[in-house]
């Protein structure tokens, strides 16, 4: 195995001081840190928080869908104005579910996950002291928790939170008149997302230049674990696709503060006749999905990353298919670039452009299909430990195969007239990239979290968190299926006018339960999290026998990750299993001259 | 008082919760399955593996259940001709990935189960093999082929443009119910504009323009059975959607830009009534564009007649400038040439954009 080592590492000398620690106040060390394992976990705490809030705003809203006739008066003490004798108000019904979308899709499944994970283990996987910019890492989380405040701050306005679904089209987010939402809650939202932006572009600059640039030695591109493939292309998909989210939301600034009409035209609304002309309400969808579809693959692809590695280390054999699964992720990367307007086939687009997207789309299965067979044939004659990562990660595989196959109905346009914003998309895209991308982040959660704090978390309670969660995203997801052949439409406050649609009572109570009891099951999560920070069981340097070079650190690894010099690469990150080796792994930092016994006939040269 | 006894019990619940944890924490330590790598204890790595084919198992018999339970209710019964294309592609589609799935889980859920860790086992390295990536490349690829050519077929089809002889209808969309509007015996809708909208002329017809003196609004959308009807669509505030489930119906009012779906019905409502057994039955129209406070309720009623009973119908209506002659009376002859000639630019535009 031959490899071109193209890193740089001439400044060995000058992290050797690093060794004599400088004192850090506080602030320094855990408030403003520029190091990249604190930044990691201040996403981690982030994602965390907004993942319950934006769980809870869900279990709101299913309250309202489960028993559309029932009161809720004991809600009043929290919701206050937006609770009328005991029913929710239509808009705010709105707001939670826009609300929901945005928290999840951006706040949780793009800052919680890749902040995290690409913060964490990009510079420990690849052998660097930090990242290529500790300062633009910290403003990174920074801008990200200013906008979390701003987005934060419109749950509480009077008028509400912006109110017209996550991918807020214009016109109804463009005007006032329309929905209440639309007023400052709409207005702080795009001002959120603008700051959000910037931190993700801020953070994915620093993923792809640290990533090029500071490799260790002997790390060449293909020694490099699926997981930092993985964000590597996360941060490229972030960094080419967000202007155009922020281009979109610039326009519908200037429409709803400027008098500008990019997306309006010809309406007559709360009695007037506004005097926009020339407008398309079609461009915004257009730019929104320009970065809306590459986003759903910015928030899986960090958990293909983590699960690949998961699996690999717990089935203890080599990831089947390594280049396959790099080549994989390429193609879906690319791919993910053309499909956008799969989103819009009923929007009075032109049909040819239909057809066109249509066959893109479905070309993304191939990629994608390749992915489910090699991770199900990386189990195969394994000897699987089911560590609770490994539970999430087998879980991860179960729920992308169930969610995305039903992609391949949606990504067809002709199927797509009758199921567009029905129950079918909700259940298809909550298992593929919903509950998935969860699953992945549990998965690494449970997985790097003795490398992170230094102590294990407790795997009884991991299992049960993991089957309860397991379970109850099935019993969700799986009726919404029905329903949604049925046509029964989202973000539908109450159906009961419907003769079509009533006929599902029975099935949404049930969805409601499911809900409720998933949504329990992750306050086990949040006791084990908060509990084994504390008091969880000491953790080993490598306590899953693991190959990557973060487990070569200390326990607790200090600032500059590595105490002595920066290990070595020699291999590639899977050597699990391999026949004559005495132990069934051989880290990445072990020269094929000590492994003799085990070489390949092509590795011998390199001894 | 029964609130502070409902909160203890809670308490109590969580204390005892927390201590059963903390034993079985200990009862590990003494046991010394701590001392183990995680995964590698024969009781958790049995009870998950276990479990997973557990899940499999029941799993699949509840989804195979509860499918078949819900079979009545998801099959929406289809009242269009191209919605039994549709429905077809739909369900040979659902096939070919149903198979793919039980295969797909079948494998993930039996090997987890089967290469569960063993102390005197070793994992098997096999890191790649070209011939078998290659083929499980191809398939899916030839399989994609295949469904992205019967979609393509189906939609061209659908998305064609409507026959000559077609029954226009105008619906427009609106915060939070549809209008709709028959262009009347000469079969042309008269020029609207949204800055002619006020409360009586809801559509913002302009009445100088002679094709629209016959025009009429009716509460129910009518038309016939077994001929071709077009949709042209628009909205006047914000987006909203057009939905008729039983037709396989949907397309997007946008404002500013007119759309247009046409299609064929199959069944009166009469017949519909008969074959579901519900003699109230309704064609129902739907939005499905999120729109703002009334969304959920902007329910509409369609009606499919008998050609002859239809053609009844259209000869009971009277068309909206006879009924409302003093809104007709505010388009004096002076201004209105000036908006004619203004609109028929825009009529031109309109008619470019909805080609496509």
């Amino acid at each position: 195995m031959s490899s071109t080592d193209i890193s740089i590492h001439t400044d060995v000398h000058a992290h050797e001081e690093h060794d004599h620690h400088h004192d850090q106040n506080f602030f320094e060390k855990y408030i403003f840190s520029q190091d990249h394992k604190v930044i990691a976990k201040q996403f981690l705490f982030a994602g965390i928080f907004w993942a319950f809030v934006g769980g809870f705003l869900s279990i709101l809203f299913r309250l309202q869908l489960g028993w559309p006739e029932a009161t809720f008066t004991f809600l009043e003490p929290i919701l206050g104005g937006w609770i009328d004798n005991g029913k929710l108000d239509p808009e705010f019904y709105l707001a939670l579910v826009t609300m929901h979308g945005t928290i999840m899709v951006f706040f949780v499944l793009t800052a919680g996950l890749s902040g995290t994970f690409a913060n964490f283990l990009i510079p420990l996987q690849i052998g660097a002291r930090d990242m290529a910019s500790g300062f633009m890492n910290m403003l990174s989380f920074w801008i990200f928790f200013l906008a979390s405040i701003v987005m934060f701050w419109s749950l509480f306005l009077e008028t509400g939170p912006a109110g017209g679904g996550w991918t807020v089209y214009p016109p109804l987010s463009a005007l006032p008149q329309a929905i209440k939402g639309s007023a400052s809650g709409m207005t702080m939202w795009l001002i959120s997302m603008a700051l959000f932006i910037v931190s993700q572009l801020l953070a994915g600059v620093n993923y792809i230049t640290t990533i090029i640039n500071l490799r260790t030695k002997g790390m060449s591109m293909t020694k490099m674990p699926l997981t930092v493939w993985a964000l590597f292309f996360t941060a490229i998909l972030g960094l080419l696709s967000f202007p155009v989210l922020f281009s979109a939301a610039l326009l519908l600034i200037f429409d709803r503060s400027f008098g500008t009409s990019f997306y309006l035209s010809d309406i007559y609304i709360a009695g007037e006749a506004l005097t926009n002309t020339g407008g398309s309400p079609i461009l915004f969808q257009h730019l929104f999905w320009f970065l809306g579809h590459p986003e759903v693959y910015i928030v899986i692809l960090p958990a293909f990353g983590l699960v690949s590695e998961v699996i690999a280390t717990n089935s203890r054999k080599p990831i089947f298919g390594y280049r396959a699964m790099i080549g994989s992720m390429i193609g879906i990367a690319v791919l993910s670039f053309v499909v956008w307007a799969h989103h819009m086939f009923v929007t009075g687009m032109n049909p040819f452009l239909g057809s066109v997207f249509m066959f893109l789309t479905l070309i993304i299965a191939v990629p994608s299909a390749v992915k489910v067979f090699n991770w199900i044939a990386t189990l195969w004659r394994g000897n699987i430990r089911f560590s609770t990562g490994m539970l999430f990660a087998v879980g991860f595989v179960s729920l992308f195969i169930s969610g995305g196959l039903t992609g391949i109905i949606l990504g067809n346009s002709a199927l797509d007239i009758q199921l567009h914003d029905t129950y079918f998309v909700v259940a298809h895209f909550h298992l593929v990239m919903g509950a998935a991308a969860f699953f992945g982040m549990f998965c690494g959660v449970y997985h790097w979290f003795p490398k992170m704090f230094g102590r294990m978390m407790d795997e009884k309670l991991g299992a049960v968190h993991f089957w309860f969660t397991f379970i109850s995203v099935y019993l969700v997801f799986m009726p919404m299926h029905y329903i949604g052949i049925a046509g029964f439409p989202r973000r539908y406050y109450n159906w009961t006018g419907f003769e079509t649609f009533n006929i599902f009572t029975d099935m949404n109570t049930f969805i409601s339960l499911a809900a409720i009891f998933g949504f329990t099951a992750q306050f086990i999560f949040l006791f084990n999290f908060i509990y084994s920070i504390f008091k969880g069981r000491r953790a080993t340097e490598n306590p899953w026998h693991s190959n990557t070079l973060e487990w070569t650190t200390p326990v607790l690894p200090g600032h500059g990750n590595w105490p002595g010099e920066i290990p070595t690469v020699y291999r590639w990150p899977y050597d699990y299993s391999k026949p004559g080796a005495a132990e069934d792994f051989i880290p990445q930092n072990v020269p094929f001259s000590q492994t003799q016994s085990s070489n390949l006939p092509s590795e011998r040269e390199l001894e | 008082m029964i609130t502070f006894a409902i909160g203890l019990s809670i308490v109590l619940l969580f204390v005892i919760l927390f201590l059963l944890f903390r034993i079985g924490t200990l009862a590990s330590i003494f046991r010394g399955s701590s001392q183990r790598a995680v995964g590698t204890t024969r009781t958790s790595n049995r009870v998950n593996s276990t479990l997973f084919l557990l899940f499999l198992i029941l799993g699949g018999a509840a989804f195979v259940w509860s499918f078949a339970d819900s079979w009545d209710t998801m099959n929406l019964p289809l009242a269009s001709v191209h919605g039994e294309w549709t429905d077809d592609l739909f369900w040979t589609t659902m096939i070919v990935i149903g198979v793919v799935f039980v295969i797909t889980q079948i494998l993930l859920f039996i090997y987890s189960f089967k290469y569960q860790h063993k102390d005197d086992k070793r994992a098997y390295y096999y890191p790649h093999n070209n011939k078998l990536e290659i083929v499980w490349t191809m398939i899916p690829a030839v399989v994609m082929a295949l469904l992205v050519f019967g979609g393509w077929k189906t939609w061209t089809k659908i998305t064609s443009a409507a026959p000559e002889d077609a029954v226009v209808i105008e619906v427009m969309g609106k915060q939070f119910n549809w209008m709709v509007r028959y262009p009347g015996a000469d079969g042309q809708l008269g020029v609207a504009k949204h800055t002619l909208i006020d409360a009586t002329n809801e559509f913002g017809v302009d009445f100088s323009d002679p094709a629209a003196k016959d025009d009429f609004m009716p509460m129910e959308i009518h038309v016939p059975k077994g001929q071709p009807v077009l949709f042209k669509i628009r909205s006047r505030d914000v987006i909203h959607s057009v939905f008729l489930p039983h037709f396989r119906v949907k397309m997007d009012a946008v404002p500013g830009m007119p759309t247009k779906f046409w299609f064929v019905p199959t069944k009166t409502t009469d017949e519909m009534r008969s074959e579901t057994g519900n003699p109230d039955f309704k064609y129902e129209l739907a939005c499905t564009e999120i729109c703002g406070r009334g969304h959920f309720a902007m329910r509409y009623i369609l009606v499919v007649d008998e050609p002859e009973d239809y053609q009844a119908w259209l000869a009971k209506q009277t068309p909206f400038a006879e009924q409302n002659p003093e809104v007709v009376a505010k388009f004096s002859s002076s201004s209105s040439q000036k908006t004619v000639a203004e609109n028929n630019t825009v009529v031109t535009t309109e008619e470019v954009k909805s080609e496509l």
